[in-house]
């Protein structure tokens, strides 16, 4: 699946640094138990977000309700965000509701390449940057993630590299769909299979 | 001479398609395991790009998770119908993709049926030094038999249905060595949860973890199975034990395992995997087994381990503020008090089961203790899931399912059950659980439901005593 490029992205960011935010919080089971990947961003962060379990009344107290951030698509997490459950409906559920980017100090591996496959730019940056950046969107400063520099920056001017895989990259920036990137490697996985099979006839049921 | 290697690092070797110049390669899967809830957004994928399954002979499906485990079928034999609409309409699109696109496909009512993880290896459809994944975090689990094993997200379901592959950055590798000899009343569990009490719940993100030591050599596959299983919740998408000869004599025999000729190809392959003893590993972890004791969680994630014996931490105990904050809500939501005697804490559910614990030893151990014993009055519900339709059989030939009744459990049918609340199997809100599950997120159970990790036997003991207890207190007497 295709999904939205990305390049740059300045917008509002909501603070949400807790360590260990699994994919239960981001989006509980009793949420996702559909065969569509649409539909899913009115459980996100359902046990937090709404005053009883299954139902629709915001919480005002949980802060991505506050109207000051309805718009915020840069999400600014804690710690092994992500961790638990391989369920890609969380990723679905975060683009979905409009989250283009995380900002975290470490993402479990599975959601962060769950993520990269929805066109949600994964942000690892040092605990302390992560800090400096909830800051800012306590105070509602804007924040930019350039995806072509690798760079999250502050309007007064911080700002901070950070690393990803190429691969990674080039899926986001030009919003390509992972497996059409990879049939075009059909003559190499044939050769592949070919050598294998004579080598471990025994894999092949 | 080559480069000495790690079983991880000969794993990943054998199946590089293409080397990119940034490092990531292009993996050839060996086999794939396939549920209900992660794969019916898969399967529309392919269909909406007019795409097949690249090899549907190295593919299994089976339903699990939203299964529930009461009767599936009536006095005359036909199915009953799932009551819950969604899992239904879920349990039904499986059991169409799964002929439509050609794959091999367990139904819910087959004898072999259960939780992924335990059918893999049951089967034989599970080898080691095959590559295997499943849209599942708990894959990892496989890692028991040598096999480099992970969870997926559902585009990568897609990506390994459509093209047999996956691209994949190389991991970094832990070695997790637990040496000497596990004490009375301790058992595979026991040490996972101290492995992840100890490296921390992000202490393996980026390594794969290869667990080594005499205990782990000890251990048989069921306790292997149950250790490797948790790897990601110690962060690391997968664990690995080398194989041997007791793998080697779990899997001969087996449905889907090589027979004949190939069993011995594939042996002489086999003994060559394990890691090579000048080969090192970029970080290495190491336990003293005298030092584990009967453990459980006291918090909401599964690096909040204390021994049996220990009480409920004071969060200002912790020396990392954001530790402390997440303690603080962590106690609030389990309802416990810093200082308080994990034994002193009343339990009102209990659930034996899940794709860590739910095997045939698992079960074996959990009616040593519930045999001629009871549950006790306090305690609402007390599940016994076994992990698929053949362990289910084996402990009814060995006459475990007797014990359970007889003690107050229930006996049900294969499947997730209580692990992920996802079927009916569930904890109330407020609610305490002893759970031989691998989670005790906030709401993984249930919507306020709290969650006590803890191995089969202490589940057992906490069960006849309604309150969570030293395991060692009931195997020494005469009941």
């Amino acid at each position: 699946m295709t999904s939205q490029p990305f390049h740059s992205l300045t917008a509002h960011a909501l603070p949400l640094v807790r360590d260990n935010i699994d994919t239960d919080a981001i989006i509980p089971s009793r949420e996702m138990k559909s065969v569509s990947k649409k539909g899913l961003a009115d459980g996100l962060f359902a046990g937090w977000r709404y005053t009883e379990v299954g139902g629709r009344e915001p919480d005002p107290a949980f802060v991505m309700n506050r109207p000051e951030y309805r718009d915020a698509t840069i999400l600014i997490g804690g710690t092994n965000f992500g961790c638990g459950s391989s369920r890609e409906h969380a990723a679905w559920a975060l683009a979905e509701y409009g989250f283009r980017a995380i900002v975290a100090p470490s993402f479990n591996p599975i959601f962060r390449g769950n993520c990269v496959r929805n066109g949600i730019v994964p942000v690892e940056l040092p605990a302390e940057a992560v800090a400096a950046l909830a800051e800012a969107a306590e105070r509602l400063e804007v924040v930019t993630v350039d995806l072509a520099t690798q760079i999250v920056s502050l309007a007064d001017g911080r700002n901070w590299a950070f690393a990803i895989e190429r691969e990674a990259k080039e899926m986001l920036f030009e919003g390509l769909d992972a497996i059409e990137l990879t049939f075009k490697r059909a003559d190499q996985i044939a050769a592949f299979r070919a050598r294998d099979r004579a080598a471990r006839p025994w894999v092949y049921l | 001479m080559t480069q000495p290697r790690t079983l991880y690092d000969k794993i990943w070797d054998a199946h590089v398609v293409e080397k990119r110049d940034d490092g990531t390669c292009l993996i050839y899967i060996d086999r794939h395991l396939v549920h209900e809830v992660t794969s019916p957004q898969a399967f529309e994928g392919l269909r909406a790009a007019g795409r097949k399954v690249r090899r549907p002979d190295l593919t299994l499906a089976v339903p699990d998770h939203n299964l529930p485990t009461t009767a599936r079928l009536d006095a005359a034999g036909h199915r009953l119908p799932i009551a819950d609409p969604e899992s239904a309409q879920q349990l039904a699109a499986l059991e169409a993709n799964a002929p439509a696109f050609g794959i091999r496909y367990i139904d819910a009512v087959a004898p072999e049926q259960g939780i992924v993880h335990v059918v893999g290896p049951e089967q034989g459809f599970t080898l080691p030094g095959t590559t295997l994944v499943c849209g599942d975090s708990h894959t990892a689990a496989h890692g028991a038999l040598g096999a480099l094993a992970f969870g997926i997200g559902t585009s990568e379901v897609e990506h390994v249905l459509a093209t047999q592959t996956l691209l994949l950055k190389q991991s970094k590798t832990m070695e997790v060595r637990v040496d000497g000899t596990l004490g009375f009343g301790v058992g595979p569990k026991d040490v996972i949860l101290a492995i992840i009490g100890k490296i921390g719940a992000a202490g393996g993100t980026g390594y794969v973890i290869e667990y080594t030591g005499s205990v782990i050599r000890d251990m048989s596959i069921e306790g292997r199975l149950t250790v490797s299983n948790m790897a990601i919740e110690g962060g690391a998408r997968s664990g690995l034990i080398a194989p041997d000869e007791k793998t080697f004599a779990y899997l001969n025999g087996r449905p889907m395992a090589p027979s004949g000729e190939a069993w011995e190809k594939a042996l002489a392959w086999w003994k060559t995997l394990p890691t090579d003893a000048q080969a090192v590993y970029d970080r290495v972890v190491t336990l003293d087994a005298t030092d584990i004791s009967p453990s459980l969680t006291w918090g909401t994630s599964p690096e909040d381990v204390v021994p049996i014996t220990g009480v409920v931490p004071d969060p200002e105990s912790f020396a990392d503020p954001s530790k402390q904050a997440a303690a603080r809500k962590s106690l609030d939501y389990m309802g416990l008090t810093p200082g308080t005697r994990m034994q002193d804490v009343e339990v009102q559910n209990i659930f034996i089961g899940s794709c860590t614990n739910s095997r045939i030893e698992d079960l074996r151990q959990a009616a040593a203790i519930a045999r001629g014993r009871h549950v006790a009055g306090n305690v609402r519900q007390a599940l016994v899931v076994p992990g698929s339709g053949l362990v289910k059989r084996q402990a009814e030939a060995e006459g475990l399912d007797r014990i359970f009744i007889e003690a107050g459990f229930e006996w049900r049918e294969p499947g997730c059950s209580m692990c992920l609340a996802m079927n009916p199997d569930k904890v109330p809100a407020g609610e305490r659980c002893a759970s031989t599950s691998n989670r005790n997120f906030v709401g993984r159970q249930g919507p306020g439901a709290r969650t006590h990790l803890v191995s089969p036997a202490m589940a057992a003991a906490a069960a006849v005593t309604g309150r969570l207890t030293d395991v060692r207190d009931l195997l020494g007497e005469a009941a």
